[in-house]
């Protein structure tokens, strides 16, 4: 007759001030990096901030943070676990790091059994590190989560900025706000994708410079805020937070 | 208790239920629970009595369990969920998020974790009666 869990969802992300769904249309243009600088930068600016990682297939922002042995607590549902000052949720608690091989249907049943049971209280932002592409995460959030707005991730590419297209053609269509493009790992000071982003008719929040150092900064938040890409990011959440 | 969680969801839509038939009072409603997720239905019950508004303060809550059928995707092959065969930790992890037993369990055929879970995976809301 009815699955009783999507009629809580909306209950559990009540007291979220906003829900920040970081995408792209292509994988491996630093999602999870900029998802991860971008809640810790938040947390450093004295917001109160959860980090959700809804790439359950190949999540990552588990080693971005270094998070280990830290678990829900359970309290009348579930309770993220706080790391390096984020509210921290992701499937790899219940795969321990183990391959997740999960369809279309079981991601969708996954993540509406963690919206549905997990209680993040009162947050000023919860970011959201989605897979790539407009696949089932992207519907569902949509779906359930009706305040999500959208900032989109992108490379110097113009393979990746095709995808882009697409993601912010869906989320226009479906009236979802996208709040703008970041320009990730770029190579030099070309203004290409701000101009084609400007074209869409998004903002263009900034671009990131690709710093083979960060590697060094994969495990410790700390020195990742010490990083050029902090930096940049930090303009960017600037710009999140006056929009 | 994961179970608390899940009695509010079923309270909170059954209420939508009993509004969209416009039911002044709720007599009955079943609530099917799959094997997978190992719900704990003394748990769930009194979750359920301790959340109920007054419109199912005379409510019978039935909850019933479904055993869990697999079907392997790869060889067709199908099979009833065990959960004796699991140890705690790894039942544990399939409780809070039933999905994750494609990390722990194999289609005892040939060995795939690409099967689909074609019954009894969680927590149901069968039927909600009551009266006008």
């Amino acid at each position: 007759m009815a699955d009783p869990r999507t009629s809580i969802i909306s209950q559990r992300l009540a007291s979220i001030t906003r829900i920040i769904a970081v995408s792209s249309g292509k994988g491996g243009v630093g999602k999870s990096l900029v998802a991860t600088t971008l809640a810790l930068i938040l947390f450093k600016e004295g917001c109160k901030v959860g980090l959700f990682d809804l790439d359950f297939t190949s999540p990552s922002t588990h080693t971005i943070l270094g998070a280990k042995n830290a678990q829900p607590t359970e309290d009348k549902g579930l309770i993220p676990p706080n790391i390096n000052g984020l509210d921290y949720m992701s499937l790899i608690y219940y795969t321990n790091d183990q391959p997740a091989p999960l369809r279309g249907t079981d991601t969708s049943n996954a993540l509406i059994e963690l919206l549905a049971v997990t209680r993040w209280g009162q947050l000023d932002y919860l970011i959201l590190d989605m897979p790539p592409g407009i696949g089932d995460a992207v519907l569902d959030l949509i779906r359930f989560a009706k305040c999500v707005e959208f900032i989109i991730v992108t490379t110097p590419s113009q393979l990746a900025f095709e995808t882009v297209k697409k993601l912010s053609s869906l989320l226009k269509d479906l009236e979802v706000p996208i709040v703008g493009v970041v320009e990730n790992m770029k190579m030099d000071q070309g203004d290409t994708i701000r101009q084609k982003t400007e074209e869409l008719g998004l903002n263009f929040l900034g671009g990131i410079s690709y710093d083979p150092n960060v590697e060094h900064a994969i495990g410790n938040p700390e020195a990742l805020l010490n990083t050029a890409i902090a930096q940049r990011t930090q303009e960017i959440a600037k710009m999140l937070q006056t929009q | 208790m994961h179970e608390w969680a899940l009695a509010e969801a079923v309270i909170k839509a059954a209420t939508e239920i009993a509004d969209k038939e416009k039911l002044k009072e709720v007599a009955f409603v079943e609530i099917k629970i799959g094997e997978l997720q190992q719900v704990e239905r003394v748990i769930l019950s009194f979750a359920l009595k301790q959340l109920r508004p007054v419109r199912f303060k005379k409510t019978k809550f039935r909850i019933t369990r479904a055993k869990t059928q697999l079907k392997c995707r790869a060889c067709g092959n199908t099979w009833l969920f065990q959960k004796q065969k699991l140890d705690h930790t790894i039942k544990e992890a399939i409780h809070f998020v039933p999905e994750v037993a494609h990390t722990y369990i194999k289609c005892p055929r040939c060995g795939s974790p690409d099967f689909e879970i074609t019954q009894g995976r969680g927590i149901w809301l069968e039927q909600v009666i009551g009266t006008r």
